[in-house]
């Protein structure tokens, strides 16, 4: 119960506004990065957000990292939580590096 | 400098690595080094998070760093082997399922982080609550459809789909973000409804999926792809962590617009992929009863091929499923040493994913120049000797331009009709992924071979260095 009272200052501390911020930058980015991409680019490229949206695994980090050692559940779940995590960050850089890797080799 | 601050320092390059790596990403000359920059930020976003991350108890200014140390590396260890393993077995053909299986790893991630953080901290705010749940939902359903969609890339799993599902979906939806605003607002009393919530988007999640054809899952799996992005961003959102939520918006607002470039591409709307209205209407279209079609021998073939100027290839999913692209790059050397002028003309939406089947010929090592875009090669068609179909089947299909009736009315597609000479090569008969007649098949120009992409190839091969 170490972080209920961290949790409670949660709105407070949160700058919504520096969030937001980010929010919108990101979004427009998002949409720059994308547009002009050529046709043959759409499977790597999928495959390459697919990657970097596996950052999802820090979020499990963190909630594995502060949890109790005698709560089973959430260590049980957390554990879980990391490999999936990996897997989807791991797995979605190489399988983007394969594709990426036929490319190369032809000039 | 003080931890956090170091860790900021961290998130502020993984960010950074990301938005470089997604614009090097959309070039194909920095392709390769945009994925490794991004995976560069993505470890030391991670390595910072071990070493680094801090969680400050408000009421007693105690500080917890990241415990639990063994367990974390083990399992990073157990994704890291899994992971790696079966990205470097998968067979190119069977990339867009590996795609969409890591995809729904990362949503069931960001689902168990909800379940963990609701069912351990039994947060009270409403804001904290509503993005823990909003987590929750988008990742399970991010989950849920994914596997659907990889069991249908598979072929494991039917298409299936009613007016009355397409209700039931609807409603769901509604009813699940009712519950979610309901036990956000109350105390920590309405938490076991989590578990009602889990459930109920998990089931969304397949019935979401269910109804889409498999011609449509490319832009399934995008779509499901930016949810996830959601997802991490949410969480983001709960942990006040910069790089989850850069990583997490950039994916989803990029994947949102990937998701309609690949609408557009089949002349769809969103909504209508999403209603699965091409699997529902995929009996229309002209009859082609009474036409007949006529068969060419390989003999024939070869003979037409090699005393042709230009012989445009038109590659799709049955070159794929054969594994007949490093055959279809011998045919086309030998062609070319004959004197023929051979290129290939590749449909945005060609094999099983926008820019698959480029990728396929890519580790067939045909040379990049050879390979045309269809807005390229269609003006030229007219010219050419012989368009040479390779398990193409909709992408060629004039009804596309000519019945309105048609499902793929409207589709944008490769005007192999409008060459000298036409060679379909198919294993049999059997309709296209969308389920329709190909009149191409029965145009007094067309000439049928059947038989194995692979085997066929092969034989013309054969038979080319004899004539």
């Amino acid at each position: 119960m170490i972080l209920l009272s961290e949790f409670q200052g949660f709105l407070t501390s949160l700058d919504i506004w520096d969030i937001s911020f980010i929010l919108l930058l990101a979004v427009f980015l998002g949409i720059e990065v994308i547009s002009n991409v050529p046709a043959i680019l759409h499977t790597p490229l999928m495959s390459g957000a697919n990657a970097i949206h596996g950052v999802v695994i820090i979020g499990s980090i963190i909630v594995m990292g502060h949890t109790e050692p005698d709560n089973y559940f959430a260590l049980t779940l957390g554990f879980l939580a990391v490999v999936l995590g990996t897997l989807n960050v791991v797995g979605g850089f190489v399988v983007t590096h394969r594709m990426l890797q036929m490319f190369k080799k032809k000039k | 400098m003080a931890n956090s601050d170091i860790l900021k320092i961290c998130y502020l390059l993984g960010s950074l690595s990301f938005i470089v790596g997604l614009k090097m990403l959309s070039r194909p000359d920095s392709a390769k080094r945009g994925n490794l920059f991004a995976a560069l930020g993505m470890t030391v976003s991670i390595a910072g998070t071990i070493l680094f991350h801090e969680n400050v108890n408000h009421a007693t200014g105690e500080v917890s760093r990241i415990g639990n140390l063994l367990f974390i590396f083990g399992a990073i260890a157990i994704g890291t082997l899994t992971g790696y393993l079966s990205a470097m077995r998968v067979k190119m053909t069977a990339m867009p399922q590996m795609v969409s299986l890591f995809n729904g790893m990362g949503g069931a991630c960001a689902a168990l982080i909800s379940l963990v953080e609701m069912n351990t901290h039994h947060p009270q705010e409403f804001g904290l609550r509503l993005i823990i749940f909003l987590g929750l939902m988008i990742g399970t359903v991010s989950f849920a459809g994914s596997m659907i969609a990889f069991g249908k890339l598979e072929e494991k799993i039917k298409d299936y789909g009613s007016k009355v599902q397409q209700v039931i979906n609807n409603l769901l939806v509604f009813a699940i973000l009712g519950l979610i605003i309901y036990i956000s607002q109350g105390d920590s009393t309405t938490d076991s409804l989590i578990w009602v919530v889990f459930g109920a988007s998990a089931v969304y999640g397949i019935l979401f999926v269910m109804p889409i054809g498999g011609a449509d899952m490319p832009v399934v799996i995008s779509l499901l792809n930016s949810f996830t992005g959601i997802a991490a961003a949410l969480g983001g959102f709960m942990y006040d962590n910069q790089v989850m939520l850069t990583g997490g918006i950039l994916v989803g607002s990029a994947g949102t617009i990937l998701t309609i470039l690949m609408c557009k591409a089949m002349n769809r709307s969103l909504w209508n992929v999403v209603s699965g209205a091409f699997s529902a209407s995929g009996g229309s279209g002209k009859s082609t009863e009474g036409l007949s079609i006529s068969e060419i021998n390989v003999t024939d073939a070869a003979i037409l091929c090699a005393y042709s100027q230009r012989v445009t290839i038109v590659p799709g999913y049955g070159l794929a499923v054969a594994q007949a692209q490093h055959t279809c790059h011998e045919f086309e050397k030998v062609l070319e040493s004959k004197g023929v002028e051979v290129t290939y003309a590749v449909h945005p939406v060609a094999g099983r994913m926008p820019g698959h089947m480029n990728v396929l010929l890519a580790e067939a090592d045909v040379p990049y120049p050879k390979l045309k875009e269809m807005d390229e090669v269609n003006p030229h068609l007219p010219n050419t000797d012989v368009v040479i179909v390779i398990g193409a089947n909709d992408v060629v299909n004039p009804a596309a331009e000519t019945d309105p009736g048609s499902p793929i009315y409207g589709m944008p597609i490769i005007k192999a009709n409008t060459a000298k000479n036409v060679i379909v090569m198919k294993r049999s008969m059997g309709k296209g992924y969308a389920g329709i007649e190909n009149e191409l098949f029965y145009d007094k120009k067309t000439r049928m071979l059947f038989g194995d992409a692979k085997a066929s190839l092969e034989k013309l091969i054969a038979e080319l260095k004899s004539v």
